[in-house]
């Protein structure tokens, strides 16, 4: 029998940093400096900003495009080059919320869309993942290569293809189409992600479960399961983002009949001119993923097992 | 509850391999009883208990339980409990719930279950740790879990894959103890499988020796070390030390060392095997008594190592620490009828 063996117990261990004493012994033992020594240890005042300021730059170069949008969002006079708007006012959001708008539906849209894929590419990446982690499959490499494919394949030649293929198969212009052309991109990414996951799951214990008396369908959800859940809620996660904030392929196969957010905002921004409609729906579009993605880093935090087929 | 094993021509090949990993094995394990199938690495013996397991799937032969061929039942339907090297507890649960798995699987009451794994608890020597987590075991509490876990359920047929290969020495002689004990209350028909002789003669009441996927010897275990059939049985147990060169004949042996009286079915050109320890030294008178010179003499501590030569063979016997023998010394050997093999060269 060959077993893969377990991935548990390989926590790296953290390299002990020399402490406040080390520093102390280091020095010329004299009274003024052991008086000093007994507050901090003194750090070269470059040492000491450098973690703060590599903190602040990531996070403005990460945030800093969302700050106007959202002091836009609540303005209808802001003009270069003022600093701050003249104004306030809610314009805007009744504008992007009022009974005119179409936020509503898009946003209804998006998530049935992006449910549909996130429970498609999860069910469908736990499967392959599985594979791929448990089995010598033969040209494992190249599957890998092939799902990675979706990364390093131009976004746009892809949906061009797409688009020719979903029109003869008379898929286009409508919700399923859209899901079935999204889904690809999402699959591959949670098939990475479970491959990870299930390379963390020893397929042993499976086994010891079917000579307890669970048939292969009970030993997976008995055994194995409660080991992938947070795998398996990472990776819905992903692939209801990649949904979220798909544009092309959104716009090519469902034809105009489809509106997301992400189309929506894009018709917004194009057609009207109206900054602070558009900052509002941008800020509904960018909500969920940062709220997903806090949920998701907790997720990875509490696990020990290895993701992304990070340490395998 | 207890169930007979039988293992009829059993043939097994891997996928792609060129030798067969197990051939035409056939194996007795009568109701209640315990075999142990001992063998060296690549033997095949963890293949043939996966397959009685229904792990694996042979490429000929049948294996029945209880009279019924069990090939095309899959593993969760056979009446078994596994125990491997590694314990396997499931490590999403406590230990209770580790043991209550069968259990809950059957669907067992829970009154029943809760009754059944604090029995098994204190069987194993480990009551109170129910709600605990398999993490917090140390090695060898976490295999007697693996145990308990197998018998929760009463299996007919238990089948132990090394299981105390990985576990230090001491610990390994308090497990064979703790498994006889167990095997007296639950009465299971237990198949072994490991590679260390102690741990097959001390659990078992049968030996099947596995070498080249081949049945070498099926015996108990005083007999496998006595009269083994081959001299690759004889090398695996460590006893091919004194392979003496002659010729048998019906209740005789002619050797260099004379003419040895035993009891043996092999006709014409041999080898004489006796095993270190058999070897009796001290002047004694009658058959089997060989006049020898001590020529090397090692002090093991616990015994001594010696070799002596007689009629031109070099013999290898062991003797008490305290025997006054020093090289140069002249003695005579018994070499017990009992004692003495012989085997195809």
């Amino acid at each position: 029998m060959t077993e893969a063996g377990p991935a548990t117990g390989s926590r790296p261990v953290r390299e002990a940093r020399p402490g406040r004493g080390a520093v102390q012994e280091a020095g010329p033992v004299a009274g003024a400096q052991l008086v000093q020594g007994a507050g901090r240890p003194r750090r070269p005042l470059g040492a000491a900003l450098a973690r703060p300021t590599v903190l602040i730059l990531t996070g403005l170069w990460v945030a800093g495009p969302l700050l106007p949008l959202a002091v836009q969002a609540f303005t209808d006079q802001w003009f270069y080059p003022d600093l701050w708007p003249a104004r306030w006012s809610l314009v805007g959001w009744e504008q992007a919320l009022g009974p005119q708008s179409r936020l509503a539906e898009a946003v209804a849209t998006s998530i049935s869309i992006g449910a549909a894929v996130a429970a498609l590419a999860t069910v469908l990446g736990a499967a392959a993942g599985r594979a791929l982690a448990w089995h010598r499959l033969p040209g494992r490499r190249l599957i890998e290569l092939v799902l990675l494919a979706p990364v390093l394949v131009p976004p746009f030649a892809v949906a061009m293809g797409a688009q020719i293929v979903y029109l003869r198969a008379g898929l286009a212009d409508s919700l399923a189409g859209v899901v079935l052309a999204q889904l690809p991109a999402a699959t591959a990414y949670a098939t990475l992600l479970m491959s990870g996951v299930w390379a963390g799951v020893d397929p042993a214990l499976e086994r010891q479960a079917r000579t307890l008396g669970a048939g292969a369908w009970r030993a997976f959800r008995e055994v194995s399961l409660p080991q992938l859940r947070g795998g398996l809620v990472v990776a819905a996660m992903f692939a209801f983002l990649i949904s979220w904030s798909d544009y092309l392929l959104t716009l090519l196969i469902g034809g105009g009949v489809v509106t997301t957010v992400p189309l929506l905002l894009f018709a917004t921004a194009a057609g009207s001119g109206n900054q602070a409609a558009t900052a509002a729906i941008a800020l509904v579009a960018v909500a969920p993923p940062l709220l997903l993605t806090a949920l998701a880093a907790r997720q990875l935090a509490g696990r020990d097992t290895a993701l992304l087929g990070v340490g395998r | 509850m207890t169930t007979d094993i039988t293992i009829a021509d059993l043939d097994h090949t891997y996928p792609g391999a060129t030798t067969p990993t197990l051939r035409r094995v056939s194996l007795e394990v009568p109701a209640g009883t315990r075999t142990a199938v001992l063998g060296p690495s690549g033997s095949g013996k963890s293949t043939l208990l996966s397959i009685v397991a229904g792990l694996s799937a042979p490429t000929g032969g049948d294996v029945r339980v209880a009279g019924h061929s069990v090939l095309r039942q899959p593993p969760h339907r056979r009446d078994l409990g596994v125990v491997f090297q590694r314990p396997l507890l499931f490590p999403h649960l406590t230990v209770a719930e580790n043991v209550a798995f069968g259990l809950r699987m059957r669907g067992t009451d829970r009154a029943a279950i809760r009754r059944r794994v604090a029995e098994l608890l204190d069987a194993v020597a480990l009551p109170g740790y129910g709600e605990r987590r398999s993490s917090e075991l140390s090695g060898g509490q976490q295999q007697r879990i693996a145990l308990a876990r197998a018998l929760a359920v009463r299996p007919g047929v238990l089948l132990l894959d090394e299981p105390f290969s990985a576990l230090d020495p001491q610990l390994r002689g308090d497990m064979r103890a703790l498994l006889t004990e167990l095997h007296r209350r639950e009465g299971s028909t237990t198949l072994f499988v490991t590679h260390d002789r102690d741990e097959a003669t001390d659990v078992a009441d049968t030996v099947t020796v596995l070498l080249d996927g081949r049945v070498a010897q099926h015996a108990p275990p005083a007999d496998l070390f006595r009269r083994p059939t081959t001299l690759a049985v004889a090398r695996f147990l460590g006893g091919a030390g004194n392979a003496i060169p002659g010729t048998a004949s019906p209740g005789h042996f002619d050797c260099p060392l004379g003419r040895l009286r035993l009891d043996t079915d092999h006709r014409g050109a041999g080898l004489l095997l006796i095993r270190p320890e058999a070897i009796v030294v001290g002047d004694q008178q009658g058959d089997n008594v060989v006049p020898a010179t001590i020529t090397a003499v090692t002090d093991r501590g616990t015994h001594l190592d010696i070799q002596a030569t007689s009629g031109g063979v070099t013999l290898h016997l062991t003797t008490g620490p305290a025997a006054p023998l020093r090289p140069g010394d002249g003695t005579s050997l018994w070499l017990p009828p009992t004692h003495l093999s012989v085997v195809a060269p």
